[in-house]
């Protein structure tokens, strides 16, 4: 049986690691490799890099790192943050990323997500959606959370699975950071409307939450950053709750 | 030496990248003769079917590797490099594949997410010395929406269930080819890539060996 997924997220700055796993065992908790092969002795099941990298010069550290990575570390990886054309998607796929994961770009131009999925298949082009509360529903932002669209996040989700997307990276922004777990409502609406994998992301704080988001919320997938940065929890702790608590994960 | 063969798909980096970490003489290449001379070909793949046969077609690789096969050439294929050996896919309607394997390629239905994306046990019916050290049931990398249905007996290697039970690799005299990713599988996928290139090396030593 296909098992849930538990994706630990690396962010990544002008080709160094700034949100990652803080071991101290690591002797530079910086280093790109270093960390994601301390993911994959973990058993990570997949690894997303986000690069914040701000700089348009240093844009191409991304590549870099996905390379080094890439050599190493013999797992499904994920690359976004920028994303903006074909290109970009070219170039992050040949240097040994699976799969991009787009939210602005494809907002301001719904048809690359088609033009994307027919280049390099719907299995490698996941589109980011940024939802926060609006009332009843809920809005999709871009720009990094900062800029409002007016568009319904269950409508777009659905939108991009029609386009042409292999699959929907979740996150709830006004859970984001406050360690109070996902957005169940968000997360199983998108997840019950669309039929394509949705990975879950924003406001882990406890293992329970993770449940919740898989269970209760029905995501495919967890995408977690600083429960497993601060050494809270290891990955093989998360998955332990969860196998002890009836969810199928790898362990 | 192993021959990757390089048509112009996705995902050829990291497969070439396991090989390099494991060791082996393993070449990204499009070069016919050095496919040819090669004691084993890789056919690493992502994307879609219809433009998979295309790029091999357009490269002049189709007829050869069809060749190859016949004349048990040990070959690996991975994902697309498995669904090709088939008669055709639901992917590409009227697109003749390699048909190597009888059977078709028809897409997952019925209450599954699709793509079928994750790690997934795979069981093991047709044991095979590619899957040395590998137990039966281990957990293996999957992105994939059509699956093989292989319409021989005797092929399916092994099994793994997606709403249905389909043959998640197959193997036919030396060729194997899997619908998972090995390069991906983290130590249990680079167990099977160190097997097959175990198998090339002998293959490579009986090519090599005097005659008497």
């Amino acid at each position: 049986m296909l098992t849930k997924r538990i994706i630990p997220c690396l962010d990544v700055m002008d080709g160094r690691v700034v949100k990652g796993i803080n071991f101290v065992e690591l002797r530079d908790a910086g280093d790109p490799v270093t960390n994601a092969k301390a993911y994959e002795e973990q058993m990570a099941d997949e690894l997303c890099f986000l690069d914040i990298t701000a700089s348009h010069e240093k844009r191409g550290t991304i590549i870099d790192v996905v390379e080094r990575v890439a050599k190493e570390v013999f797992m499904p990886l994920t690359v976004g943050g920028g994303v903006k054309d074909i290109q970009d998607i070219r170039d992050i796929l040949l240097a040994g990323a699976d799969k991009v994961t787009i939210n602005t770009a494809v907002v301001e131009n719904p048809l690359f997500i088609k033009e994307a999925s027919e280049t390099f298949g719907s299995q490698c082009i996941c589109i980011a959606i940024d939802a926060k509360r609006k009332g009843d529903t809920f809005e999709v932002y871009t720009y990094g959370g900062r800029r409002p669209t007016g568009i319904d996040a269950v409508q777009w989700a659905i939108q991009v699975e029609k386009l042409g997307a292999g699959e929907i990276l979740l996150t709830s922004m006004d859970r984001d950071g406050t360690k109070v777990g996902f957005d169940i409502e968000l997360t199983r609406t998108i997840s019950e409307a669309v039929n394509i994998p949705v990975i879950a992301s924003g406001g882990v704080g406890t293992l329970e939450h993770l449940y919740e988001g898989l269970v209760d919320a029905k995501a495919d997938a967890v995408l977690a950053a600083s429960i497993f940065h601060y050494r809270e929890y290891t990955i093989m702790d998360a998955k332990k709750y969860l196998k002890d608590k009836g969810v199928n994960v790898r362990c | 030496m192993i021959a990757i063969v390089d048509y112009g798909m996705g995902n050829l980096r990291s497969v070439a990248n396991a090989f390099e970490g494991l060791g082996a003489n393993a070449v990204l290449t499009r070069d016919k003769d050095a496919i040819e001379r090669a004691d084993a070909i890789v056919l690493p793949g992502v994307g879609a079917f219809g433009k998979c046969i295309e790029n091999l077609r357009k490269l002049d690789l189709f007829d050869l590797i069809k060749d190859l096969l016949n004349r048990d050439k040990l070959y690996l294929g991975i994902c697309l490099g498995m669904q090709i050996l088939f008669d055709s896919s639901e992917e590409a309607p009227g697109v003749a594949g390699m048909g190597f394997i009888g059977g078709r390629v028809p897409r997952f239905a019925g209450g599954v997410k699709i793509p079928h994306m994750g790690w997934n046990t795979v069981d093991i019916v047709k044991p095979h010395p590619i899957f040395e050290g590998v137990e039966n049931g281990s957990y293996f990398y999957f992105v994939h929406s059509f699956y093989c249905e292989p319409e021989e007996d005797g092929v399916t290697a092994t099994r793994t269930t997606y709403g249905t039970e389909f043959a998640s690799s197959v193997q036919k005299g030396n060729v194997f080819a899997c619908q998972f990713h090995p390069e991906k599988s983290q130590k249990i996928g680079l167990k099977l890539l160190s097997n097959f290139i175990r198998l090339s090396t002998r293959a490579s030593d009986s090519k090599n060996a005097p005659t008497a």
